[in-house]
């Protein structure tokens, strides 16, 4: 039991000391930022470590308290999830450090840090665990932070996407509740390495069906997978830019992982009858995010769709199940969750700098702060999937493995989300950048004293999409390496279950 | 709430359930009971002094933020898992050290683990109690 | 005993649905918690209900000496609990809180995230 071993939970159990450490600092938003930087430094370090070593010697695990699988609970962890749990502290740190930048005191208020760390441990938590419930309560954590974050500031619109997301979210966790329950009374066990046989052996597939359709409920409802979805552009733009990157970056993903997860390793899609439903939902998905940015006025609720329409790319590479395919999916994830980030964050400046999030009313903001409009229509192409940017490789992988598993129709409708994507980024641009307005009064377009940390995390992101588009080779092994390790999970069910045979 | 016989009998039943919520803290170690239980009972003892005596008086006597106590006892629950690194066993492994009191081993990491969850009961229910209270 | 509770589960499911199908949202977070409780008993029912004694290991022994009942649902179910009574607290202040805010509890007027757009000449 080294250090590196250690990193397996390292994550999570810093997280939460750090929300404790927040929580014991209660009333000093000051020394709060600075635990939740170092916090959030310290787990993308043992996340790194965890994603190198995971890398290098297969999937790693720790038996919690010493019970060893299947009977207690088990810290199982392959490349999806060890470079899910880095992806989450890297957009952690940056939204620290964007809050730093922010002086537009609501989200510096009290409580932020502390509910942002509780996440945090909740997401990373959900990436790291083997054990079916104890991913339950990992969900259930995140959403007790993502409410209290939700609410922060206590607007009348807050208050009002707040019940909407609170009620859809608590629904989606029953559902899964009860999905699990009926899984134990199947199978006896709640293991997910000790699920994967066991599933495969229970006899009554009627009620294996069953609870796989649960599953693709309460997860497709988590991930706003079609027609799933309202609740996402409900509620995201409600809160201060800050808490709404955070969601968008990582709070859908989960619920993506946990349908790679289930659908992989349990109820392989290729059993089930909920392959062909899952290309249809990654498809309807797709085009509902494209169409229903086109149709928004108010670009937090544009870019709310953009990311419902990323789900749907997600949901491809699921469906399909081909390792081509979960490459493209997996990539695309990686991708999404920081891109999310970045866009809502430039948004946010955008409305600072603008005074308001209506297009029609931004007009201007080119000849006003050109840089920045700059950076904000690179932030769009990026989202877009337009190269040199990373969104352009996953969807070539996806289009080739939608042609290589004989469903062109798939791939065109790849291709018209990513063009409906562009047209409603391209809309939004022209209008709140080139457009004049309406001969208005000019607005108050300060960023604050602290421009470097506002500007930093979107740049960072950036950085490593234009990164990851140019040198997309390395990018696109590792995902691959990752999609072997879902279509052949035996190497992971070896590690969890090794030492009790 | 103004009245007299409450406010006389409150501080007398508030010591005793304090005591016998750690009674039933540390009788969690081999029996039923528990940091959690022994938690409600405290933050239901705390309550009743509100009730009796205003949300000012339970911020006084608690001395700390009830949002810090419940990060001390968050704290304590995370920091019970560490000395099992020392020991090369899994995280939050349970570990007991000597000496005895009773025949039983106080000084553990899940007697650390049920103090910590106590703190966090007792620290979140007031807060929410509190918050409750002073909102209008 | 096992198909009567199945059958309990049913009916709370039912009478959650109902609570779902209204417009007021209090009635609606009465269905969420009805549905919590539905399901902690589901699983409660699914860990197969035995009369055994409790799951305790006489002392010396490194194993039960007898038939014992299957612990782990009700872990899981208190566990469950636990933390549908803390969402459950979460829920009712915000609802009050949303109700001092919004002035209503009625679901179809709840707009103030999602404004609807005005027609030309409305």
């Amino acid at each position: 039991m080294t250090l590196t071993d250690w990193t397996v939970v390292l994550p999570v159990a810093l997280a939460l000391g750090g929300t404790a450490l927040c929580a014991v600092f209660w009333w000093r938003p000051v020394i709060q930022s600075a635990i939740g930087i170092v916090i959030t430094l310290l787990m993308l370090v043992s996340a790194g470590v965890l994603v190198c070593t995971v890398a290098t010697e297969g999937p790693q695990t720790m038996a919690m308290s010493g019970w060893p699988g299947p009977f207690g609970i088990v810290f199982a962890v392959d490349l999806l999830g060890a470079g899910l749990a880095f992806v989450t502290a890297l957009v952690g740190l940056l939204i620290l450090i964007y809050n730093f930048g922010d002086q537009s005191s609501d989200y510096r208020r009290v409580g932020y840090t502390p509910l942002l760390l509780a996440m945090l441990a909740g997401v990373s938590g959900a990436f790291l665990t083997g054990d079916i419930f104890n991913l339950y309560v990992w969900f259930e954590v995140l959403i007790i932070g993502s409410f209290g974050l939700l609410i922060l500031g206590g607007k009348k619109a807050q208050l009002d996407g707040a019940i909407k997301y609170a009620t859809l979210n608590l629904l989606a966790t029953t559902f899964f509740l009860i999905a699990t329950g009926l899984l134990y009374g199947l199978t006896g066990t709640l293991n997910m390495a000790d699920l994967a046989s066991k599933v495969a052996a229970v006899d009554n597939r009627a009620l294996v069906n069953v609870v796989a359709a649960l599953y693709l409920l309460a997860f497709g409802m988590k991930a706003a997978a079609f027609p799933l979805f309202f609740w996402l552009p409900a509620s995201y733009h409600t809160p201060k830019p800050g808490v709404s990157a955070v969601f968008a970056g990582l709070l859908t993903k989960v619920g993506v992982y946990a349908l790679y997860r289930v659908f992989t390793l349990i109820f392989p899609a290729s059993d089930t009858i909920f392959a062909d439903l899952l290309i249809w939902i990654a498809g309807a998905t797709i085009l509902a995010g494209g169409l229903g940015a086109i149709a928004q006025t108010d670009i937090r609720r544009l870019v709310a769709f953009t990311v419902v329409g990323g789900i749907g790319y997600m949901l491809v590479g699921l469906a399909l199940q081909s390792p081509l395919a979960l490459t493209g999916g997996l990539f695309y994830i990686f991708h999404s969750m920081l891109i999310s980030t970045a866009l809502f964050l430039a948004v946010g400046i955008a409305g600072r700098l603008g005074g308001s999030y209506d297009i029609a009313k931004l007009g201007g903001l080119y000849r006003a702060r050109p840089a920045f409009a700059m950076m904000f229509l690179v932030v769009l192409f990026a989202v877009a999937g337009v190269p040199p940017f990373s969104g352009f490789w996953p969807k070539v992988v996806l289009v080739q493995a939608s042609l290589a598993a004989d469903a062109p129709w798939l791939a065109g409708v790849i291709l018209v989300g990513g063009f409906l994507t562009l047209v409603a980024v391209a809309r939004a641009f022209a209008a709140a950048f080139w457009d004049n307005g309406e001969e208005e009064p000019p607005r108050a377009t300060h960023y604050g004293d602290r421009v470097g940390a506002l500007m930093l995390p979107t740049l960072v992101i950036i950085g490593l999409s234009v990164l990851m588009g140019l040198a997309a080779e390395p990018v696109v092994q590792l995902a691959g390496q990752a999609a072997a390790g879902l279509s052949d999970p035996s190497a992971y069910i070896e590690a969890v279950l090794g030492g009790s045979e | 709430m103004n009245s007299l016989i409450l406010r006389t009998v409150v501080p007398l039943l508030v010591s005793i359930m304090l005591v016998f919520s750690i009674f039933v803290l540390l009788r969690g170690h081999s029996l039923p009971g528990g940091g959690f239980i022994g938690g409600l009972i405290a933050a239901s003892s705390l309550a009743l002094y509100m009730i009796a005596s205003g949300s000012q008086a339970v911020r006084k006597a608690l001395v700390l933020h009830p949002m810090s106590i419940g990060g001390l006892g968050l704290l304590f629950a995370v920091f019970s898992g560490v000395p099992s690194y020392f020991s090369d066993v899994p995280y939050l492994t349970g570990l007991w050290y000597e000496p005895e009191f009773f025949h039983i081993s106080l000084i553990a990491t899940p007697v650390l683990f049920d103090l910590g969850v106590y703190l966090v009961v007792v620290g979140s229910i007031t807060a929410i109690a509190l918050a409750l209270e002073e909102w209008h | 005993m096992e198909p009567i509770l199945a059958v309990v589960v049913g009916i709370l499911f039912a009478i959650t649905v109902f609570l779902f199908l209204s417009r007021s949202y209090v009635r609606i977070i009465l269905g969420i918690f009805l549905l919590s409780n539905a399901t902690h008993l589901l699983i409660f029912t699914m860990g197969g209900l035995t009369l055994e004694v409790p799951p305790l290991i006489p002392p010396g022994a490194t194993v039960p000496t007898e038939a014992i009942a299957n612990p782990l649902p009700q872990a899981l179910i208190l566990t469950a609990i636990v933390i549908s009574f803390a969402l459950f607290a979460f829920l009712l202040v915000l609802t009050y809180r949303a109700y001092q805010a919004l002035h209503t509890v009625d679901v179809d007027e709840m707009r103030d995230a999602e404004p609807l757009v005005e027609e030309d000449g409305a």
